[in-house]
């Protein structure tokens, strides 16, 4: 691209010659504010040979541009192969106005913040809601058993009870594994490493057992809920099957959270039994207490009460992980976008509500004691 | 630039294999400059894998693919981008970038410009949104707010953010309304003239074809069985190309369509 200035009947005249487009833009913009114009100017591109949409749009806001300043450019002798080019850019201009967004104001962010509050609140109901329809489902189930899905419920038992045993059992016998290895190094001191059997007891019977199972499975299943009844909400099958009659809640949600409730207390025992088998192996090798004395300690130092302690909180657990993954599902819009979000939402609202959940229980067992 | 400046893709002997299966086979093609090229088939002739192998997103088994005369096999990643710059394509959903908006979407293209400020970027972002006939308050919103013919449309601004010389478009037309599918067409002839593009055009619809182009190929037998004006197809004996073109749906097209292009 070049652009001669010369002037022709006293006049300024530009010539633009060559290519204009989205490379020479910034140049031929700058050239142009350089330019002194005077009243009135000629631009002449009969020697152009290339124009883009971006040339045309710079020709044509440069030309507003001094318009506004006073100065009348006229654009002359356009080359006839780019002239169906300028007009569709002009005719396109005239549409296109800068979009104003509003301002933020102290306001707008009180706004924001209300709808934030009513949300979290509307998000609560709409839980509550799940739980009752979930109720509602087992409460029809066993008055009227031939509706029940039992083949889905066996499957869902099998797909969030069985195959979730080796993580659990893993993750737990190397919780067991650090809880022996850390109250070694820390009641060796005292002499109290004997002690080490009530400490992994204890904190594995009461807390983490349960606690580390309900969170692995809520990572595992309640992101495998949503995936699932999210992706039969994005290809329209929970319409298909509302106008077929077959109620999406008793078909895919009853035998989905029944079987969280049924297996998580199961995967939580067995998390406790691999967290003691890891915590006594450790025990063993680390500070010489045997097996057999392990086993003594157990029985005679740790009261069975705090394996029930443990173990009533799962069936709670598991209702809150699966309404929150069933939920988030058929929360699902038609986009993939809102899959992906919807499932990590559900991952994350699930841990949380484990922890939220334990940290209510403990306050409950302090206050009766147990 | 070689003598062969006319034909911006030439296609010779291309072949594609998905496993034992082959899609094409010795296929033949060019497109010449400034034509709208309307690429037809049966389902499964593969001319959607033509387009991918074109715009290098499929490495052909075998066989050349020239376009604007430098041969795309082995081509360095750097003359490649340098090439891509100069088409643009628009697939069949739009597949906008679903964390952008759609103003961002037309962005993405004039990012790579050097040198470019971001006001003349957004000016330019919303002169293509107007250019393609969307309204302008639809340019802070986010794909998933639109319509599907909406989403073709921005797609298409997407694809001619930079100015393109080609324009691939794969189904253009597909799961839009008649209404929708002949405004798109009107604009595509529209934009087809202002800013002189070849056209690539992969499509079912007969209405988009007798609207549109100026040549067809139709793909069948694994390459291109014929080329040449809608009013060549009529006379080709081939019980697809036949059924295809008499059939009720292409009669009905071919009496609507060609007064179309004067009726401007």
């Amino acid at each position: 691209m070049s652009i001669k200035i010369g002037t022709t009947a006293g006049q300024p005249k530009i010539e633009i010659s060559g290519s204009l487009g989205l490379p020479e833009l910034e140049q031929a913009r700058r050239r142009f504010a350089q330019t002194p114009f005077a009243p009135h100017a000629t631009l002449d591109l009969s020697a152009l040979q290339r124009l883009d949409s971006a040339g045309a749009w710079l020709l044509l806001t440069e030309q507003a541009r001094l318009r506004q300043e006073g100065t009348d450019l006229i654009i002359a002798s356009v080359p006839p192969h780019a002239l169906p080019l300028v007009e569709v850019v002009r005719a396109n201009l005239a549409r296109a106005e800068p979009a104003t967004r509003p301002p933020l104001t102290v306001a707008a962010l009180l706004d924001r913040l209300g709808r934030k509050v009513a949300g979290g609140a509307a998000f609560l109901r709409d839980l509550l809601g799940y739980l009752g329809i979930f109720t509602a489902r087992l409460l029809g189930a066993l008055r009227r058993p031939r509706g029940f899905h039992l083949t889905s419920l066996v499957h869902h038992c099998e797909e969030v009870g069985l195959r979730a045993v080796p993580i659990v059992a893993l993750m737990a016998f190397l919780i067991g594994v650090v809880l022996a290895f850390q109250g070694a190094t820390q009641l060796r001191p005292f002499g109290a490493e004997i002690f080490v059997v009530e400490l992994i007891a204890i904190s594995i019977l009461r807390e983490l057992g349960i606690l580390l199972t309900a969170i692995i499975v809520a990572g595992r299943t309640a992101s495998a809920f949503t995936a699932a009844i999210g992706s039969m909400k994005m290809r329209e099958e929970i319409d298909a099957m509302l106008t077929l009659r077959i109620d999406p809640a008793n078909a895919l949600i009853l035998p989905r959270i029944l079987a969280l409730v049924i297996t998580l207390p199961i995967l939580g025992l067995v998390a406790d039994l691999s967290g003691l088998l890891g915590g006594a192996l450790m025990s063993w090798a680390e500070l010489g207490i045997s097996p057999a004395m392990f086993r003594t300690r157990l029985i005679e130092g740790v009261e069975p009460i705090h394996v029930v302690v443990g173990l009533v909180k799962a069936p709670v657990f598991a209702l809150i992980i699966g309404i929150v993954g069933c939920r988030a599902g058929m929360q699902v819009g038609n986009s993939a976008e809102s899959l992906g979000r919807m499932t990590s939402s559900a991952v994350v609202t699930a841990i949380f509500a484990v922890i939220v959940i334990d940290a209510l229980f403990s306050i409950l067992f302090a206050q009766v004691g147990l | 630039m070689t003598g062969a400046d006319d034909m911006v893709i030439r296609i010779r002997g291309l072949e594609n294999r998905f496993g034992p299966h082959r899609v094409h086979e010795g296929l033949d093609l060019d497109m010449r400059r400034g034509e709208v090229l309307g690429v037809v088939g049966g389902s499964g002739t593969g001319k959607s894998v033509l387009l991918r192998s074109i715009v290098g997103l499929r490495r052909p088994n075998a066989g050349r693919i020239a376009v604007f005369g430098e041969e795309m096999t082995g081509i360095d990643e750097d003359r490649r981008a340098a090439l891509a710059a100069r088409w643009g394509v628009m697939f069949q959903d739009g597949a906008l970038f679903s964390s952008l908006t759609l103003r961002e979407n037309v962005e993405v293209p004039l990012r790579g410009v050097a040198g470019l400020d971001p006001d003349t970027r957004h000016a330019l972002a919303e002169l293509k949104i107007a250019m393609v006939g969307l309204p302008l308050d639809a340019a802070e919103t986010y794909p998933a707010e639109l319509s599907g013919g909406m989403r073709k449309r921005a797609g298409l601004a997407r694809a001619l953010a930079l100015d393109p010389e080609i324009v691939f478009l794969d189904e253009p037309t597909a799961g839009l309304d008649p209404i929708g599918a002949a405004a798109f067409d009107r604009l595509m002839r529209d934009l087809v003239q202002a800013l002189g593009l070849s056209v690539f055009l992969v499509t079912h619809d007969l209405d988009t074809l007798y609207a549109l182009c100026d040549r067809v190929a139709v793909l069948a037998e694994r390459r291109v069985l014929a080329t040449g004006t809608l009013d060549d197809m009529l006379a080709v004996e081939h019980p697809w190309v036949r059924d295809y073109f008499h059939g009720p749906r292409g009669r009905a097209a071919r009496r609507s369509g060609p007064a179309a292009p004067q009726g401007r």
